[in-house]
């Protein structure tokens, strides 16, 4: 007698747990879309990789775009330029301000400051160290640098004087880091593919 | 809460009992889904919950299309394609925020019906229906100016037609329209206003959700024989009733779980079906649509509204006594408010002293014949304004109010009723007897 | 001219009307059986892809597609095109204003479809929801309940109904004879009018359409050789814009499919909870 109620019980709770469960699942395949539509859009998304023309940028001039809502400098190097880059590279990179490369290409994080490690890596036909790719983000308070000008020939930026040398390494002045390296790589010899 | 008796929450940890001395709200809670319940509710008595979560469905998705929507005439209908194409998930939110109109509409249409058939608007439930009718029209104008955001062609002539009803009204009709515009037509200023408004109405309405709530919680519900709950001891109100948590919230959601299969149906299938092609049209001021229709839950009043044109006899006569003021376009609006004004009167027009149709044998064919008129009337205002569409509804609108302000009064006096259970439990216990199994 | 009263109103097929037959112009729409249709229907994709071929070669340059980011021409469910193929469709296609450069430039996979060119030549983004095919019976629109709304029909129709142009039509009359076009202009002499000169009705469907006939036999090279009839390419063309009206048509379904397996499964379990729940009440013995 008490075995059958016991039968009857389970599987009376079964029931009710299960109809609890299926419930559970049931709001929460409503409420994941109701987040994930906060998240950005097809739109938006398709904007994080950009393709840029570099056919017109002469050596020793620098273009400026747009991704994802901040400025890049794409600027070529004379030869001159990155000949200058590597006199100004200190034999010990620990004494820069910011040792590290912050080079998003590097899967490295701990990869160091040098030159090599900076710049994008050169189309067919041109020498090394010629295209350097870097976030325009002052690394203080989020200023814009301005190109060719400095203490250090790099970047300066106006805001409260953080001077970037031609590998855009912070030399002097309040900023903590290195310009940002973003994910770059070229499509064709022309054609840098941002993100 | 007064009503029924009841048991009451009682705190029994400390820090149950340290809240409830500051705030009660758990008690609150514990009184409001324990409320005793009548047993014997049938299946009509679902509509409710149908609704709340309607309300619950079109806040939470118009709260997350807003966040995507821009309310301009130059950008409005292009964010709507936006959401529709590129935001994560917005087609299906969108859609069920368009369907769940519909729903919405739908489940109250239906819990009105069933209020007027069982009596539910009698005393002493006068203040819930009066809410509940409240919370109707609140809810036309929300859906209404919701309507308009997508900014369609649709949108835009329904904008057009309906707040020239306003312009109708004798001496300040205009300015009332002007004013509502927020200009002499259409255009941005009321594109704006309208999307201020339709988010905040919704908050509105779940405030007078809550009152109609505790309203009928008060007098407690009615149920399908009319007969109120025993309330002279605990005891006795125990054989009437069941506490509402969990019998009826599990029933309920038994319920709204097979309706929204069907919703969802709709909403994964066919989400278009019950709108209007013309409205992914972009609105253009210099075109009218060739005809323009409402959505199918106005239907019945638009076509109350056009029902009376200048050769009925009746608008004549109100034309000659009121030296003109009132025109057929002027009655037509008034007998629109009017079809729902006599509906929240029906506490004080319905004489009878039974309160469910179920033992009013006059009353009920009465009753489906107005249920089938509301069916017409839906029909007729989605036809062209031309014979025969346009008798059929005067036809329609003329018993709508002969119901309410003849047969409601007349039939309380001539009816001689069927004799009732005395009891809810007896009535419950009657309807099961039948289905009971030898037991062992 | 559509009219839809929804759910509410199924119970009206038993009031079945006075059968009037609205005024204006009558067509008749044929329900094409397209891939996308039904609930478990998808797009072909090679379908789209002949689809945006006859739009490039025969609808882009009068008219727009202002809503369609290009770039979706990649997605899948869609015509699905790898990336490449997309820019280089964007590119050599067409060239969009840039307010960067203040210039015109090559389209972007990120870039939308340029608008339309002239004037009275609609934009077709939204061609298959704007338009319904199918209405009625009796003005309830019910029929659209096992066909659909019919807007792809309603281009197909469009695309394969310039016709002979009826014998009281003057040859001078404005347009090309449409046998599917609705709200074009209608010669009076093809009118019937009664005494009163009240229109009664018309001798020939549909009405004069001002565009000239788009398509015509074997216009189109298909890469895989596909069927040129007009026929096909107006199927096609006809499939691909209702994918650009509704490009997320097959997750919704998905979307909804799952809904609806989820509810029926939670429905059977309420089901039952709620049938123990109460049986105890229910199977008393009445005293």
């Amino acid at each position: 007698m008490s075995n059958i109620e016991n039968i009857e019980g389970t599987r009376r709770d079964f029931i009710y747990y299960a109809t609890a469960g299926a419930g559970a699942v049931a709001t929460g395949a409503a409420v994941w879309p109701l987040v994930n539509q906060m998240n950005p859009s097809a739109d938006v998304q398709a904007l994080s990789s950009v393709r840029v023309d570099v056919s017109g940028v002469d050596p020793g001039t620098q273009l400026t775009v747009k991704w994802l809502g901040k400025p890049v400098f794409i600027r070529h190097r004379t030869g001159a330029e990155i000949h200058k880059a590597k006199e100004q590279e200190p034999d010990d990179l620990s004494s820069l301000p910011d040792p590290l490369a912050r080079n998003a290409n590097l899967g490295d994080g701990k990869a160091l400051a040098t030159d090599e490690n900076r710049v994008m890596p050169s189309p067919e036909g041109e020498g090394a160290g010629a295209w350097i790719v870097q976030v325009g983000v002052c690394s203080h308070l989020g200023c814009v640098p301005l190109g060719t000008s400095g203490d250090f020939g790099g970047w300066f930026c106006p805001c409260h004087g953080s001077h970037y040398d031609l590998s855009g390494r912070i030399r002097k002045g309040p900023a903590p880091e290195n310009l940002i390296v973003p994910v770059a790589q070229w499509v064709d010899n022309t054609t840098i593919k941002l993100g | 809460m007064s009503g029924i008796p009841h048991d009451h929450y009682e705190p029994r940890s400390n820090i149950e009992k340290w809240l409830h001395s500051r705030l009660p709200v758990i008690g609150l809670l514990y009184g409001t889904l324990m409320i005793p319940t009548p047993k014997n509710l049938n299946w009509w008595w679902i509509w409710g919950i149908v609704l709340a979560f309607c309300l619950a469905l079109q806040i939470v998705t118009g709260i997350v299309l807003a966040m995507h929507y821009t309310p301009h005439v130059d950008t409005a209908f292009a964010s709507i394609e936006h959401i529709m194409r590129n935001v994560n998930s917005g087609h299906m939110i969108r859609y069920l925020h368009m369907n769940g109109a519909s729903l919405f509409f739908f489940a109250v249409y239906i819990h009105i019906f069933r209020g007027l058939y069982y009596g539910s608007y009698k005393p002493p439930r006068e203040i819930t229906w009066i809410i509940g009718m409240l919370i109707y029209l609140l809810m036309m104008g929300t859906a209404f100016m919701g309507y308009v955001l997508p900014w369609g062609q649709m949108s835009f002539w329904g904008a057009t037609v309906i707040t020239g009803l306003f312009g109708a009204i004798p001496f300040i009709g205009e300015y009332i329209q002007t004013w509502l515009l927020g200009g002499p037509a259409v255009d941005n200023a009321t594109l704006n206003r309208f999307f201020s408004l339709h988010y905040l109405l919704p908050f509105v309405i779940a405030a007078l959700v809550i009152l109609h709530i505790w309203a009928f919680h008060t007098t407690g519900n009615n149920n399908p024989t009319g007969v109120e709950v025993r309330r002279e001891s605990k005891a006795e109100a125990d054989r009437d009733t069941v506490p509402f948590w969990p019998y009826f919230v599990i029933k309920d959601l038994f319920a709204l779980a097979v309706i929204l299969v069907v919703f969802f149906a709709i909403v994964g299938f066919m989400p278009n079906y019950l709108g209007h092609p013309d409205n992914y049209i972009e609105a253009n001021p210099l075109v009218t649509p060739a005809h323009i229709v409402p959505e199918w839950y106005f239907l019945p009043f638009y076509a109350i509204l056009r029902a009376f044109t200048s050769d009925v006899w009746v608008v004549m006569l109100a034309n000659w006594i009121t030296g003109g003021i009132i025109n057929a376009k002027f009655f037509g609006v008034l007998a629109m408010f009017g079809a729902i004004v006599v509906m929240a009167l029906a506490p004080w027009l319905d004489t009878s002293m039974v309160r469910s149709g179920r033992y009013r044998p006059m009353f009920k064919w009465w009753f489906w014949l107005l249920v089938a008129d509301f069916v017409v009337l839906t029909w007729c205002g989605a036809q062209p304004a031309e014979p025969p569409y346009s008798t059929i509804s005067l036809i329609g609108s003329t018993y709508w109010f002969f119901y309410f302000l003849i047969i409601l009064p007349l039939l309380g006096v001539i009816e001689k009723p069927e004799p009732r259970p005395s009891t809810v439990e007896e009535d419950f216990d009657h309807h099961y007897s039948k289905s009971e199994t030898p037991a062992e | 001219m559509l009219k839809k009263i929804g759910i509410a109103a199924l119970a009206a097929l038993t009031f079945s009307g006075t059968g009037a037959t609205a005024a204006g112009g009558s067509t008749h729409i044929h329900d094409v059986q397209f891939s996308f249709e039904g609930p478990f229907g998808k797009f072909d994709q090679y379908q789209l892809q002949r689809g945006l071929q006859v739009y490039t070669e025969a609808c882009a340059s009068c008219h727009g597609l202002q809503y369609v980011p290009l770039r979706t021409l990649g997605d899948e469910g869609g015509p699905h095109f790898s990336e490449d193929e997309v820019r280089a469709y964007a590119a050599q296609n067409f060239t969009v204003y840039d307010p960067e450069i203040d210039d015109d430039r090559p389209a972007r996979p990120t870039d939308h479809f340029p608008g339309s060119n002239l004037e009275n030549a609609p934009d077709l983004s939204l061609m298959a929801k704007k338009r319904a095919g199918f209405h009625g019976p009796y003005g309830t629109g019910l029929a659209q309940l096992f066909k659909g709304t019919g807007g792809a029909e309603y281009i197909a129709a469009i695309l394969t109904g310039y016709e002979e142009a009826p014998e009281c039509a003057p040859d001078d009359f404005e347009g090309d004879y449409n046998s599917a076009f609705p709200s074009g202009g209608y010669p009076d002499e093809c009118k019937i009018f009664n005494e009163e000169g009240i229109e009664l009705g018309r001798k020939a469907p549909g009405s004069w359409i001002a565009m000239p006939p788009p398509l015509f036999d074997e216009q189109i090279e298909f890469a895989d050789n596909h069927d040129n009839t007009v026929h096909h390419m107006a199927e096609d063309v006809s499939a691909f814009l209702m994918w650009t009206a509704e490009p997320k048509m097959m997750v919704r379904k998905e979307a909804g499919l799952t809904g609806v397996i989820l509810l029926i499964l939670l429905s059977a379990l309420l089901y039952l909870t709620n049938k123990r729940l109460w049986a105890p009440l229910k199977n008393r013995k009445s005293p």
